[in-house]
Order: structure tokens, then sequence, then C-alpha cells
């Protein structure tokens, strides 16, 4: 580093240069305002009056006093929030997984009509989810919803079914909504590399007389591996931050109520700003130890195909 | 942003007024008044604001907000906790004077004398830390409809515990479904999850002398054995003489119910009167309202209701705001509104005025249990009421569903008021 010449060191400077913008703007929208999130979790910071604090150190976390437990990490309602939030993203990213390689090897195939139904794939990836979040809230209502006006004129329910009204129902159907509007994304990045597979291969197999199925477990699967990892980390991320379907859908109900639901709830309506702000940030903790997990998973992985 | 823009125009736009000075003054000041849009509230409201301005020579913007009782508090709290001018003169419920407390200005001075004259439950309620947040402006509280026509067929007098309650719906209800009318029911109320159910549970507990789960000096109760057996009554009415569905009932689905004359009882406020004696309504002149039941060892309890004009702290206009809530919540206006829309006046004497009553000759019934309702524990939780009612109504309706015993959800519903009061260091 010492022996750098000039050049080298001026273009360093203009790098800075070039990038500081960039992280400029980073550090106001993201640097600050999660630094200020972390901050006031170490408060009793209210929204009746945000001038006046003080600091509680972890407290809103874990803390023991008078032969009990108090704080986030055991208060029932967020570990139920914890447990809700990862249920949802486990089945519906497997779900939107494997469905969307399954869509994406069909608008793959040489098929008539083929830009028409790659087009059509994306409508519901299109519409925003608050919308279509409100669309289903009414097919699915218990009262004059379309699915079970449907179902009873099939002769498929006796009476209609509360939906979003029961436990284990809203769950499923907060996942099915979820697994209908995310899965075109999956299939969207694994269509584009599909597309980038060399023929070559393929027509090697087919003259080998090798099965389609082991064909794709062989060869397609470990070729678009790189792209379905790149898919199913921006669909954990997403999952796990889960709050508009599930509250448009279900509001603050607890039996459906995911992490940012409940720091919402703690922040807005319950104007405790310290307390919501330490379920934001734990929340942030635990999306960022599943990335770190997912990618060292992931690693080795990639180290092998190389070798 | 937008305040700054606005305050650029200001900037701008004040040498011009000054320049043309003169009329800058006999202009006034513009008042926006947040309030309700239920009904005929809006027509009412808009039209008194207006008469107002006209008189005085200022200008009022209504602002339009949510319907939502929770959707509202949430906007307010937005617009007061950014210190927004946005607002100046804002219609709040009961229960939120100890959460807005700290953003409102103080009346006492100017509207001090008035509050006096009101239900004494509702000006104490307004006053936090001895200082007047907001004037009332109609009183609510929990009433007991029923179905006079169905008790005297089958020679009932209205009931006085809720024992007799359950026993008179289920026999008219029996009496009822086996003489063809199939969809009836005994008893409906608000059992959704939601700041009703908290009122509903509350009348319960109440009644049954098992307290308000939150002492005045913030000492958690909800643990007795008198709550038990409310939640236990309440619990087993469900399926029985109330239909599965009132899980996901509010005020409005339970009085379609009854309206519709498919219930022989049902718990709402007062407003479901005049409209269960309009011209178009199926049960017109067969209903009664009666203060609502009480337990073996208690006394009938009603949730107290209603909502309260305030000022903004950070109003710019604030001597002409609190003149509007001035004259809005004046005799004049509270009679106007009692006659045109059933609003049921915070003033007491207004319960002897005789075109008050002869327009709703109910509100004499009601007289009483305006006067003994009982608080929900807003003034004890102050700024945390909001997570005390969602623990209440939380926990209690997991025992409707028949998710908990009574005693068990009372165990959760202790253990989070515990973590409540921790967080808001009340010890």
């Amino acid at each position: 580093m010492s022996a750098a010449s000039p050049l080298e060191r001026s273009r360093g400077r203009s790098a800075w240069l070039f990038l500081a913008p960039m992280l400029l703007v980073l550090a106001l929208v993201a640097a600050w305002p999660l630094g200020r999130t972390i901050w006031f979790s170490l408060t009793n910071a209210t929204l009746v009056d945000l001038s006046s604090y003080d600091l509680i150190g972890l407290g809103n976390y874990l803390a023991y006093e008078d032969g009990r437990w108090y704080g986030i990490f055991t208060d029932p309602q967020w570990l139920r929030a914890l447990w809700n939030t990862l249920v949802f993203a486990a089945v519906s990213v497997s779900l939107e997984t494997v469905l969307g390689v399954m869509i994406a090897l069909i608008v793959n195939a040489n098929l008539p009509g083929r830009g028409l139904m790659r087009a059509a794939m994306l409508v519901p990836w299109a519409i925003p989810t608050v919308v279509s979040a409100k669309i289903w809230a009414w097919m699915l209502n218990d009262q004059f919803g379309i699915v079970n006006a449907m179902l009873l004129s099939a002769g498929l329910v006796e009476g209609p079914i509360a939906w979003l009204g029961g436990s284990d129902l809203a769950m499923a159907s907060i996942i099915a909504v979820d697994v209908w509007k995310t899965t075109p994304f999956v299939a969207l990045l694994v269509l584009a590399a599909l597309q980038t597979l060399p023929r070559e291969i393929y027509e090697a197999a087919k003259v080998d007389g090798i099965h389609p199925v082991r064909v794709f477990f062989q060869v397609t699967l470990p070729l678009i591996r790189p792209a379905l990892a790149v898919a199913v980390i921006f669909r954990l991320l997403d999952a796990m931050r889960m709050f508009d379907l599930v509250y448009v859908m279900t509001g603050s109900n607890e039996e459906t109520m995911t992490l940012s639901v409940f720091a919402r709830q703690a922040l807005v309506s319950f104007q405790d700003v310290g307390y919501g702000s330490a379920a934001s940030s734990g929340l942030f903790l635990i999306i960022a130890l599943i990335t770190v997990i997912y990618i060292m998973a992931l690693k080795p992985l990639g180290e092998g195909q190389k070798a | 942003m937008f305040g700054g823009w606005r305050r650029l125009a200001l900037a701008i736009g004040l040498p011009l007024v000054l320049a043309g000075s003169g009329p800058a003054a006999a202009q006034g000041a513009n008042i926006s008044i947040a309030c309700g849009a239920l009904g005929v509230e809006l027509t009412l409201c808009r039209e008194a604001a207006q008469r107002w301005a006209r008189q005085t020579g200022n200008r009022v913007s209504i602002v339009n907000t949510p319907n939502s009782s929770s959707d509202r508090f949430s906007l307010y709290v937005q617009l007061l906790s950014s210190q927004s001018a946005d607002i100046d003169v804002l219609q709040i419920d009961v229960v939120w004077a100890g959460m807005l407390a700290s953003h409102l200005a103080d009346l006492e001075e100017d509207l001090g004398p008035r509050v006096d004259a009101m239900f004494p439950a509702l000006a104490r309620n307004n006053r936090v830390k001895d200082k007047l947040v907001a004037v009332p402006w109609y009183i609510d509280a929990g009433v007991l409809f029923y179905r006079k026509d169905l008790l005297a067929k089958y020679g009932f007098e209205p009931p006085e515990t809720w024992d007799e309650l359950t026993g008179i719906a289920a026999a008219i209800q029996k009496a009822e479904r086996e003489a063809g009318n199939d969809r009836m029911w005994g008893y409906v109320f608000q059992g959704k999850a939601y700041e009703g159910l908290t009122c509903n549970v509350l009348e319960w507990v109440s009644s049954y002398g098992g307290g308000t789960f939150l002492s005045s000096d913030r000492e958690i109760t909800a643990q007795n054995p008198q709550a038990r057996a409310a939640l236990s009554r309440a619990a087993s009415w469900i399926g029985t003489i109330t239909p599965q569905g009132v899980l996901n009932y509010d005020e409005e689905a339970s009085r379609g119910v009854f309206q519709t004359g498919n219930a022989v009882f049902m718990r709402n406020w007062p407003y479901a009167w005049a409209l269960a004696q309009g011209e178009d309504s199926p049960v017109k002149d067969k209903v009664g309202v009666i203060a609502l039941p009480h337990g073996p060892e208690g006394e009938s309890a009603a949730a107290l209701g209603g909502w309260q004009l305030a000022v903004s702290r950070y109003s710019r206009h604030r001597e002409e705001a609190i003149d509007l809530v001035r004259y809005l919540t004046s005799a004049q206006v509270q009679k106007e509104r009692a006659i045109r829309g059933a609003y049921n006046p915070t003033l007491i004497a207004l319960y002897q005025d005789e075109e008050v009553i002869e327009a709703n000759p109910f509100f004499a019934t009601l007289y009483p249990s305006f006067e003994n309702a009982v608080p929900r524990p807003a003034r004890q939780a102050g700024a945390r009421y909001n997570q005390v009612s969602d623990a209440i109504w939380r926990t209690s309706y997991g025992v409707l569903k028949g998710d908990r015993a009574p005693r068990s959800a009372l165990e959760r519903l202790t253990d989070e008021l515990d973590r409540i009061a921790y967080r808001a260091r009340w010890q």
C-alpha cells in the first residue's frame, strides 16, 4: 500500500468522491433511522412526550425484577408473533420456490402463446399488496365473500366458512394469498436463469436417453441454483418482515400477528416507542442472523461446484 | 414537507396582506375542527361550526377523519406527536383524555365552570393531573334493550339480574323457535375482539362486584371469584342464547340482529333507540330500554362512553379554538343536537328541558344509567389505556371462544397487566 503511486492514490480519491453521494444517502435513509431505533429501544420513551425519556439499558429486551422476567424476549405475545412469522416465512417461501420453479419450467417450454402466459403470470406481482390484500379479504369474507358463495353453490361446504376468523384457517389463508402474489417473482428469476442454460447439455442428455426428471435434478437444478438462492433470500427477507398483507387482512389479531404488526401496535396504538423500538430491533437482529446463516450454508455448496 | 411549503406561502403572502392592511384583522382566524362523521353527526357539526364562524367573523374548516375510532386515534397520535397545527379542535373519545393529555391545551380557566355543570363522572374523566383537557360533548352508557311485546306475550317482567335474563332469554327463544321463528336468539351483545368487548366485559365483571381490573390506585385486581363468575356466565351464553357469530359482532352487527326482530335482548349504546324506533324498523314500538342487569351480589354497571371536544396545544389560534369549543358545548347547541340527532347532552340541566324530553322520551329512563356509569380504567391507566384495554378484550375473547377457562384467562390478564405496570413504572 505504501508503494501506491500518485496515480493510484488520486484514483482512490476520486473513487471515494464518486461513492460519497451514495454513502451519504445510505447514511441518511438507512443508518440514521436504524441507529435511532436501536437508541430508542434502550429507553422508555413514549409518544406522549418524545422529548423526555430515561435510558433503561436492556430493560425492553430482558430484565429480571421482583422474581420475574420482563421484556420482549419473555413477552408471550412477542414470542407468539415470532412463531407466527417463522411459520409464515417457512411455509410461504417453500411453496413459492417449488411452484415458482414449476411455473418457470412450463413457460420456458416451447408452447404456443408463451409470451401471453409470461405476461399473465406477472399480474399478481404487479398489483400493489394493499390492494390485493383488500380484494382477497373481501373475497374471503364469511358473509358476502365470493369464495364462500362458490363453495356453497358447488355444494362443497354446508355453511359459510369464516376464513379470516378462525386461527389456523386465517394463517393458511394469508399464506395462500402470499403464495398467489409472490410465486411470479420466483418464477421470473428462475425463468431468466433457465434461458441462459446452454442447449448442448440437454441435447447430449437426450442422445444418452436420460430420463427428463433426472435431467432436471442433475443438470437443470445445479445450474440454476445461484439464481434460486438469490430468489429465496429475497423472499425470506420479505417474508420475515411481512406486514401489509397481515395488517390489512386480519389487523392486529394475535393469532396471525407477525413481528412487524407487533412493532406497529406497540409504536402507534400503544404509543410505546421504547418497547416498539426494541421489538423492531429484535426483528432486525433475527433477520440479520437468518441471512448470515443462510449465506454461510450456501457458501460450501458454491465452492463445491467450482472444484 | 407540506407544512414547510405552507409556511413559505405564508411568508410570501403575509407582506401582501399587510400591504393591503385593514381587512387582515377583520378576516379572523381559520379554525380546523375534526368531528365525527357517523350518520347525522357531520351535518350537525358543520352547521353549528359555521354558525359560530358567521357570528364571530372567523372561518372554520371541517377535517375528515376515519370512521373507525382506532384509526382516528392513530391519526391523532401521528398529527399530535409531530406537533402539527393542522387540527385546532379535536373530537376525542372518553378514554383518550389520559392518552392525549400532554398534547391538549388546558381549558380549566375558560370552561372549568361549565364542565362542573355536567355529569361528575365525565368531569372527573377529563381532568388529568388538575388540567382540564377536554369538554364533554355527548354522553353514552351501555343499556339493555328488550322486546316489550315478547316479554308481555310470555308473561315475563324485564330482568334485573343476569341469571333472570338468561332464564327469560332461553324460555322465549325456545318458545319462539317452536312457533316456527327458527332464527330467534335470546341475547346479543358486542363480542368482537375490540374496544366494545372491553365495555361489555367491564359491565359484567363490575356488576358482579368484581371491580374494574385496575383499581383507582393502579392495583391489579383482575383475579377474583366475582370476575371468574361473571366470565363463566358470559361464556355460557355462546351457542345457547347467543349466536356463535357474536364473536364477530360490533354495535351495528348486534343492532342488525335485534332490529330485524331476531333477538329478545340486546346490549348497546343509546343511539340504537332512535334507529329501532325509526319508521322502517320492524320492531318499532316493541322495544323497551332499561339499565343493564347485575350479578347476584353487585349493582348494575353501565360502561361510560361519549365524546369530548379538545383544543390542540399546537394550535396557532388557541383563543378562537377555545371559543369554538365554548359555543359547540353550550346548552343551545347541545339541545339542538339532542332534538335533531338524539345525542345525549352532557349538561345535567338539559334532562329537565321539556323540548328535549318530548323529542326523546327515553332520556328520562336513561338518566340514572348515565349518572351511575362506570368509567373504563382509563384514568388509572393514563397513556397506557390502549394496552390495558387490548389485554382485557384479548383475554376475555379467549373465554367467550371457549379456548380458555376464566381462571387461566384472568391469570394471563394479570400477567399482561403486570408487564404494562412494569414498563410504565407504576409501582
